[in-house]
């Protein structure tokens, strides 16, 4: 007998503030009003996809001690668009990404619980840490956190908050108008945390939501991440949206949950990936090619190779070679407020190798930039896409992907309404939502 | 005349939510919200505030009470304005925000995106906590405990909390201004999405708080959304003078109104803002009847209900919509330009203002017949502020 096909999950990411996004396409629409938003989540859900997908900035990023603005900048705060987007969808999961180093458990407990009544159970959250004291200057303490305790900060986060939200047992509220009895009670939402970085007692003020508490989302990739998610997180918000990759990650952070009591199917592996459809295969891949050029112009590249060489390098010509001065590896780096700075651990090994590449394939700097940078995941006629995602889910390469399109707001249109079609008519995708809460359609089981 | 509704729960009696009309279970869902936003709404009110709070409901001003006859438990106000905003067009949507524990910054994004979700129609009410439970709710800081009111320990600490909360106001100012209003420029030829030239760092430095910009958020449609303070002393006063477009007051006769608004505008020049408009309301909790009786006889069965008379803050209007319309236009004339009416009873008190006080005071002509504005600062006669980084800019060249 054959292994019954896994049901594919699908979510879509709005897409914000990195070079992904093409905001110079005449199509592309604006990333704040609330009409583009309004636009996504309808798509999304005229598609049955499990949720919509946010994410967050707490500090604007900056390049060589400036602004930086060659990307898409700005963004609405996370919580207000959800509950917004909650009055004009039903059925969608509503997933915020929300930063533990710079908020407090018992205020985003709060906002949870009460996203998740206002949604009726479509809240998630996806949980995230910083240290820098670059975002740090924002906010009241400062940096105030040392990057090795971010990790130990978000686990008791997330821990305290599930102490708030099972709080409540979901049986106080009695309201019973003829006797004068509101709560059974009186003690409804008591709680003591003592540790390490919290120490707070009270009484938490909003009863229990639908889902109880929110499904959990974790998108760090390190070792401490994958520890932290498979204690504890529903859902992984990964990067590795290719075969080998996908495969190799899915094992390892599935191959975690025993020793935390879990089973594999407790937790969701959900990469974010870019599409580029096209009529034929042929279609796809000169319009990828096409978008690729719109999301690398040339000053994005200069910019790009900025993160490597830790240099300015606007005097160089994005169509001529690349720079044969070597990296600064100075500690100050050019580039604040972005996680790519972080990726290359060996400037001088980096730049080493890209030069010769470069020689050897007769690249720019732009077309080094776009041919190492981030292709688009899926690309080709709707029927190749369909296949590919569906090969990728059953052969374990991941439980199902974030979308995240190019163009704001109408990118997600035409998956929505060519590619699911056919994962439906394959059987790996639901035609209707069969439950209410994002539970339910992440077929994770009702807590208790 | 401008006038607001100020919602909470089932209403302001302690036991409204055991009147037929209250709902009592639903208070924790977007319709119940959604059906009062749409009732105050069609009595084209100027707006409506949601309270707040960062503990339980209690019957004590400063503690924790364990009382199970009274609602206990509420929604986070942003969270349900923004969830109701794109439901209604032409309303107001002013939730509290707690100065006292929260981070500028995030309230700041919140409400330039209610800004957004609402298409104008945003503000805040910020309001300052000295209960030392909430304090320990957060872990961050002691309040120390008020024992007497009038003592200069608690002088000093309430003083410092409002000072604190005049410092947040300014914060979220000017993050809003943080980006001027043509800052996002998309720029093809030169690749550059947005004039960052346009984005200003706010470099606030103060006693409790440091905060360096700029916004993440664009600067919101009203430039600046309404800022409101509940005020009841000098101290208070003088956060609504220096940092607010409404002030709450809960003046108790004409005199009193005369002199809380003499206070305020004395206080507004000494601030230096003595040429902004400033707009302030009266307070007042309202039980309506048709039958001035009727109305007695309902909230002396609330008080018996709840075990004691109904006290407040604010005056406590019993009476009709008809007696409720001349006091309100003799406390107008004291000089308070709007009012915030808090229902006794939600679901009965509401529907009286929309329906009873409204057309009376249409008919005296004291009231609009439509909304003439798109915007929350339309309907509250105030105009658009420059944004204050782009005066500087242009101050310099």
């Amino acid at each position: 007998m054959s292994k019954p096909l896994k049901q594919i999950h699908l979510a879509a990411h709005f897409p914000g503030v990195n070079n992904t996004t093409v905001w110079s396409d005449p199509e592309a629409g604006s990333h704040i009003e609330f009409s583009s938003f309004a636009h996504f989540a309808r798509t999304a859900e005229r598609a049955k996809f499990d949720f919509l997908f946010l994410a967050e900035g707490l500090r604007l990023r900056e390049q060589g001690g400036r602004i930086y603005d060659l990307d898409v900048v700005g963004r609405p705060d996370t919580f207000t668009v959800l509950a917004a987007l909650a009055a004009v969808t039903e059925h969608l999961g509503l997933t915020g990404t929300i930063n533990s180093t710079f908020n407090e458990p018992y205020e985003v407990a709060r906002q949870f619980a009460s996203l998740d009544h206002l949604s009726g159970g479509r809240a998630a959250w996806n949980v995230v840490t910083s240290w820098d004291a670059f975002t740090g200057e924002n906010f009241r303490r400062g940096g105030f956190l040392p990057q090795e305790e971010r990790y130990s900060r978000a686990k008791e986060f997330l821990a305290t908050a599930n102490e708030l939200f099972d709080s409540w047992d979901g049986g106080e509220i009695v309201a019973d108008q003829e006797t004068g009895v509101f709560l059974r009670d009186a003690k409804a939402g008591a709680f003591v945390h003592t540790g390490q970085h919290f120490d707070i007692e009270g009484r938490f003020n909003v009863p229990r939501s639908p889902q109880g508490r929110p499904v959990v989302f974790q998108a760090g990739d390190s070792d401490e991440g994958r520890e932290f998610a498979a204690a504890g997180a529903d859902a992984i918000f990964s990067r590795y949206a290719s075969p080998d990759a996908g495969r190799a990650f899915y094992t390892d952070v599935k191959n975690r949950l025993a020793k935390y009591g879990r089973r594999e199917d407790q937790l969701l592996i959900l990469p974010a990936a870019s599409f580029i459809l096209g009529d034929t295969d042929e279609e796809a891949e000169e319009l990828a090619h096409d978008v690729r050029r719109q999301q690398v112009s040339g000053a994005t590249a200069l910019k790009h190779l900025e993160f490597v060489w830790n240099r300015d390098l606007s005097s160089y010509d994005p169509d001529g070679p690349l720079p044969d001065i070597d990296p600064d590896i100075s500690d100050t780096h050019i580039s604040k407020g972005r996680a790519q700075v972080r990726m290359y651990r060996d400037p001088l090994a980096t730049a080493r190798e890209w030069r010769e590449l470069a020689a050897a394939r007769n690249w720019s700097i732009r077309d080094l930039v776009i041919e190492t940078g981030n292709r688009q995941n899926f690309i080709g006629s709707p029927e190749t896409v369909a296949r590919t995602v569906n090969d990728y889910v059953q052969s374990d390469a991941a439980d199902g992907f974030i979308l995240v399109p190019h163009i704001t707001p109408t990118g997600l249109d035409p998956f929505a309404d060519k590619v699911v079609p056919l994962l439906q008519e394959r059987g790996v995708f639901r035609t209707d939502y069969a439950g209410t809460t994002l539970r339910d359609h992440l077929g994770l089981e009702a807590l208790s | 005349m401008h006038l607001a509704v100020a919602l909470d729960g089932t209403g302001w009696h302690p036991a409204s939510w055991r009147e037929p009309v209250a709902r009592p279970r639903e208070v924790f869902t977007a319709g119940y919200w959604a059906d009062l936003v749409a009732e105050a709404e069609r009595g084209l009110l100027d707006f409506v505030t949601i309270e707040d709070g960062l503990g339980p409901q209690s019957s004590h001003f400063l503690d924790p009470d364990e009382r199970t006859d009274q609602v206990r438990g509420r929604l986070d106000a942003v969270l349900v304005a923004a969830r109701i905003a794109p439901l209604t067009r032409h309303i107001g949507i002013v939730p509290t925000v707690v100065a006292t524990h929260t981070e500028p910054f995030h309230i700041s994004k919140a409400i330039a995106t209610l800004d957004y979700v609402s298409s104008g129609r945003a503000g805040l009410r910020v309001q300052i906590t000295a209960r030392p439970n909430e304090a320990a709710h957060f872990g961050r800081r002691t309040i120390p405990r008020i024992e007497a009111y009038d003592s200069p320990d608690t002088q000093e600490a309430v003083t410092e909390l409002f000072d604190e909360a005049a410092d947040y106001v300014e914060v979220v100012r000017r993050l809003w201004d943080s980006w001027e209003d043509d800052a996002e420029i998309r720029d093809v030829a030169t690749g550059r999405f947005i004039d960052r030239d346009k984005l200003h760092y706010i470099d606030f430095e103060g006693r409790h708080f440091s905060v360096k910009g700029p916004s993440i958020t664009p600067r919101p449609p009203q430039g600046q959304p309404i800022v409101t303070v509940l005020a009841h002393d000098t101290v208070p006063y003088r956060l609504v003078a220096r940092q607010a477009d409404i002030g709450y007051v809960t003046p108790h006769d004409t005199d009193q109104a005369r002199a809380i608004v003499a206070e305020i505008r004395a206080e507004q020049r000494a601030a230096g803002r003595a040429d902004e408009p400033l707009h302030v309301f009266g307070d007042l909790v309202v039980f309506l009847d048709d039958d001035p009786a009727e109305a007695v006889a309902r909230r002396e069965r609330l008080d018996a209900l709840a075990g004691e008379p109904y006290t407040s803050d604010a005056p406590i209007f019993t009476g009709t919509p008809n007696q409720l319309a001349d006091l309100l236009q003799e406390l107008a004339a004291a000089g308070l330009t709007g009012f915030r009416l808090r229902p006794g009873v939600v679901g009965h008190d509401l529907p009286a203002i929309t329906r009873g006080l409204v057309p009376e005071l249409q008919r005296r002509d004291a009231f609009r017949r439509a909304y003439e504005a798109e915007t929350l600062r339309g309907l509250l006669g105030l105009p658009r502020p420059a944004n204050r980084y782009a005066a500087v800019a242009t101050a310099t060249v």
